[in-house]
């Protein structure tokens, strides 16, 4: 039996997870994908939050400023590409003004530091892109940017590499109690712990039901988003928001650590919480507000549009509580849990410390984990060197993003370990570039097929059904 | 690996039929020291998957399979014992000319070279591009990438396909697919003509009865997992699709050829021009870019749609890079060519010296009985009248030294009707 069984391999389960993994702990992932990091935690804004937006005293709030005063440190110790761009609130006419003072306020008594107010003039030494029609702006110097997916497998990865176990294409289907603590099932396969911290995203609400919580429920909400070519990653170098209005957020323009500009998201109420689909009026409607925003945004050069799914949780707030003995909720995570997920990593250790949990530090835990694109930031002299120690760093794979068969190999073999194109993807953005695979994805199947025994045509996209190819020429 | 810059009079950069041609040419002009840089293990660029016929009509009049074509060049190449490398792939060229690549021997090394030509080809357009909204399967691929599974690795990505754009790879990967067995249902293709050929639509779609649905886009893509259908729907003179007409196709697999997007990242880091229309490089008619002693030539330049232009125009820049690394040259003018929109580009866009100058142009749209002008102000330099020109088929004309003598500038004009 576990000590403790996290459900949901996202960034909010994986940060959990790897604190766990710093104590003598036996933890074990729980995770329906055949990867981490496939439900929000791999499509979102990426933004760090300052803190503004939260209710003051809400544990959003709380948590929000908490997690980004720890995020620089926590990917630097994960080698997690992390970027203190600032962001700025810009606002069109007085009542956006007056709205951009409220957010000022309510920043500080959140306890966010140096937010200031600034005037167009600033504003456009700031971002000289900027629209003409903006007037004012809250600029928030400690808001930044971050990789949410690479996070996440980091995340696991160290969790891992401290001895956490991970379950992947395990659908927690059922829980029942048994004697110490919980049995928890997927079909026919089941795991046993003492403690299960439920992090299931937007099934929260269904796993929680299975121990008989039915005290709230989660509803998706769609936000999808047109990604741009590195071309055009410096159009800005803040993170963009518009003053929010009685219609929401509206859509923001930003860099992201890559190098890419990022915009969206939309915001619809959704039922289906599988549906991922973009839909045209969607991606229409983020081109037309991300251009009112920042001038000259080049859509020709667009490499690709995603949506992801938020946890929208019932009460309003971050749902963070314990249900009875040895269950623990960590749901309704929707924005800025991103931004939170250290911060939340914190406040459940301390909930389990509540409940009795010994947390006796484990010896030999190492909080740090090799940085996934330790290769392409060496030296010319460092490369060389490496090279000549494994000449597979010298073959370029992936000729968008300069991916080496090197690297790729080194992702494959590395926990989390990647079983799907999209998963080499995520951890080395091969097939992520202007040509999104167009070139290497054949030579990247035939790595993956060789690394993981199988044959040529049993690799997949994404798991399950999505194979690439369905058998050999003249068979079918 | 070594840290020492080598010198080398010539570096190409892309080892396909443009890279090889050139290479050649530079070395019948008497250039030596020359190196072509490749990163695919062969030379031969993107004729190695092309296994269907239709290569070298008009340089050898006959018809060959593109690996045939690569040969002929190959040969040439290793006849000559002009040097390459393979695997190796070029990361950044500085305006003065130091070329770095990487390879697995080698390393990160540099180059020092008095010119280079840059010969990289294109790649395809991505789903990406088109902001097709829906689900995000596996099952979409670009055609040339289909290509690739199917011709070099014997795989077969689909059995029930819609093929999305009519550009040629899109033709090709139409038959290709039938003839392994699969089913094509539809070549959808947003204009009210085809860019492909008039050869490939009647060999590819209408010998093996696949209907071309012009007019036409894909507007949904729908599954989870694997692809398991796409809505089409046709659209209006704006391009904007009818609802009313939407239909549902079932499909495992949709191919896109939406169009071939230059590779020129390299072209930006050498701080080399490009012109907006043809996302290539600005030419002279030697094919040197606006960077002196850098040169261009082939499908980086341009998208052509047969290779025995590209070669041609690779000669043209292998022999002028040879031209310039011997210090010749000739009698300087400065004629800037412009079009009317109905052209939509010249290449070269720039004429630099009184000799015979060939000079290739698309137009925008499928034009009936038109009549081609060249115009020095009001001086009509040159007419030529044609039945039909469409944006699918490169046309040429060959301005004189006479014409061109004391020209100010020359634009090129369509008449139609
Ligand atoms: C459009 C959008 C924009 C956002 N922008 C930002 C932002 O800019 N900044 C910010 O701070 N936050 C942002 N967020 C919020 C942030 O992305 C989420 O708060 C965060 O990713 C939530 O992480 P998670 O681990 O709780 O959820 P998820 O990443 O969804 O992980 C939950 C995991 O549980 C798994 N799971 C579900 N059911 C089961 C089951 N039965 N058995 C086993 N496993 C199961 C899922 O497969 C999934 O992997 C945004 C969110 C969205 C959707
Ligand atoms: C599917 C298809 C069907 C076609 N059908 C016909 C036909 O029937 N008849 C016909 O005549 N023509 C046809 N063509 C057109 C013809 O093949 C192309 O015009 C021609 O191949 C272009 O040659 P190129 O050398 O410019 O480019 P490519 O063949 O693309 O070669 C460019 C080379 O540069 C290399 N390269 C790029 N960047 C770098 C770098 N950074 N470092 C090192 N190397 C680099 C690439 O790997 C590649 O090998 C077809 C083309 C395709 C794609």
């Amino acid at each position: 039996m576990y000590d403790i069984a996290v459900i949901g391999a996202g960034v909010v389960g994986g940060m959990i997870a790897r604190a766990l993994s710093a104590y003598r702990l036996s933890v074990c992932i729980l995770e329906k994908g055949h990867d981490v990091a496939v439900g929000a935690s791999c499509a979102n804004s990426a933004i760090v939050h300052a803190g503004f937006d939260a209710q003051e005293g809400s544990l959003k709030a709380r948590l929000n400023v908490r997690g980004s005063e720890l995020m620089a440190g926590v990917c630097e110790e994960l080698g997690v590409k992390y970027k203190n761009n600032g962001s700025l609130v810009i606002g069109f006419c007085d009542e956006d003004r007056e709205t951009v003072e409220t957010l000022r306020r309510r920043g500080e008594a959140n306890g966010v530091k140096g937010l200031r107010v600034i005037d167009q003039a600033e504003l456009r030494r700031l971002e000289p892109n900027i629209s003409e029609n903006a007037v004012c702006a809250l600029w928030a110097p400690t808001g930044g940017i971050v990789c949410p997916y690479e996070l996440t497998i980091a995340a696991v990865g160290n969790a891992m590499d401290n001895g956490a176990d991970l379950r992947l294409d395990f659908c927690v289907s059922s829980i029942d109690r048994i004697a110490g603590g919980w049995r928890i099932r997927a079909g026919a396969e089941a795991v046993e712990a003492a403690a299960i911290i439920n992090a299931a995203g937007v099934y929260a609400d269904g796993i929680a039901r299975m121990v008989g919580d039915n005290s709230f429920s989660i509803h998706p909400r769609r936000g999808e988003y047109v990604l741009l070519d590195k071309e055009c990653g410096g159009l800005v170098s803040h993170t963009i928001f518009r003053t929010p209005t009685k219609m929401g957020k509206g859509i923001l323009v930003t860099p992201t650590v890559d190098g890419n500009l990022l915009t969206g998201p939309t915001s619809v109420d959704m039922q289906d919480k599988e549906d991922k689909a973009t839909t045209a009026e969607g991606l229409s409607r983020v081109m037309t507000e991300a251009q009112e925003n920042v001038r000259g945004i080049p859509f020709g050069k667009s490499i690709t549009s995603f949506c992801g799914l938020r946890a929208v949780g019932s009460t309003g707030d971050f749902i963070i509580n314990r249900f009875g003995e040895g269950f623990f909720n960590v749901a309704g995570i929707e924005s800025p849990g991103l931004s939170s997920a250290p911060a939340i990593a914190e406040y459940v250790l301390e909930l389990l410390r509540q409940a009795g949990v010994k947390l006796e530090p484990k010896p030999g835990y190492n909080p740090r984990r090799p940085a996934m694109h330790a290769f392409r930031e060496a030296s010319a002299e460092e490369k060389n060197r490496i090279i000549r120690e494994n000449p597979a760093y010298g073959r370029v794979i992936c000729r968008c993003e300069t991916v080496t068969e090197g690297e790729i190999l080194a992702a494959i073999r590395t926990n989390p370990r990647p079983r799907d194109l999209d998963g080499v993807k995520r951890r080395t953005r091969a097939q992520m570039g202007r040509c999104q695979g167009g070139f290497c994805s054949p030579y990247i199947v035939g790595l993956l097929a060789e690394e993981l025994h199988i044959p040529y045509e049993a690799v997949t996209k994404s798991g399950g059904k999505s194979v690439i190819n369905v058998g050999r020429t003249k068979e079918v | 690996m070594d840290t020492m810059m080598d010198r080398v009079d010539l570096v190409i950069v892309g080892g396909g039929p443009a890279g090889m041609s050139a290479a050649v040419a530079a070395y019948e002009s008497g250039v030596k020291n020359l190196l072509i840089l490749e990163r695919d293990s062969h030379l031969g660029g993107i004729l190695q998957q092309c296994i269907h016929n239709g290569f070298g009509l008009h340089r050898f009049g006959e018809e060959l399979t593109g690996p045939e074509y690569a040969w002929r060049y190959e040969k040439l190449v290793h006849d000559y014992n002009i040097p390459y490398l393979t695997d190796t792939m070029v990361l950044d060229i500085t305006p003065d000319r130091v070329v770095t690549a990487t390879n697995s021997e080698r390393g990160v090394f540099t180059i020092a070279a008095k010119a280079v030509i840059l010969a990289m080809g294109c790649r395809e357009r991505p789903r990406g591009a088109l902001n097709i909204a829906g689900s995000r399967p596996a099952g979409i691929y670009s055609a040339g990438t289909a290509q690739k599974y199917v011709n070099l690795k014997g795989y077969m990505p689909g059995k029930n396909v819609v093929i999305l754009g009519s550009g040629d790879i899109g033709l090709i990967m139409a038959r290709r697919m039938t003839l392994e067995g699969a089913k094509v249902h539809a070549v959808c293709e947003l204009m009210p003509y085809s860019g492909g050929l008039a050869r490939n639509i009647e060999q590819c779609l209408h010998d093996f009865g696949i209907p071309l649905r012009l007019s036409h886009t894909v507007v949904e893509i729908h599954g989870r997992e694997r692809l398991e259908g796409v809505t089409i729907a046709r659209v209006d003179e704006r391009r904007r699709p009818i609802a009313e007409t939407r239909e549902y196709i079932p499909c495992d697999t949709l191919l896109l050829s939406v169009g071939l997007i230059p590779e020129n990242e390299l072209s930006k880091t050498a701080g080399v021009p490009l012109d907006r229309v043809t996302n290539g490089a600005l030419v002279d008619q030697d094919r040197q870019t606006e960077v002196e002693g850098i040169f261009a030539c082939g499908n980086v330049l341009h998208v052509h749609d047969l290779v025995d232009f590209v070669s041609e125009e690779a000669e043209i820049a292998g022999r002028s890079a040879a031209a310039y690394i011997q210090g010749q040259s000739a009698e300087a003018l400065d004629i800037p060519l412009s079009v009317d929109g109905r052209v939509r580009y010249t290449v070269p866009q720039r004429i630099t010296q009184k000799k015979d100058v060939t000079v290739f142009f698309r137009v925008a749209d499928v034009y009936r009985n038109v009549t081609l002008k060249v115009l020095d102000g009001d001086r009509v330099v040159l007419k030529k009248k044609k039945p039909k020109m469409a944006p699918g088929e490169m046309e040429s004309v060959t301005l004189k030294p006479e014409q061109l003598a004391g020209a100010a500038g020359l634009r090129f004009e369509l008449e139609v009707g």
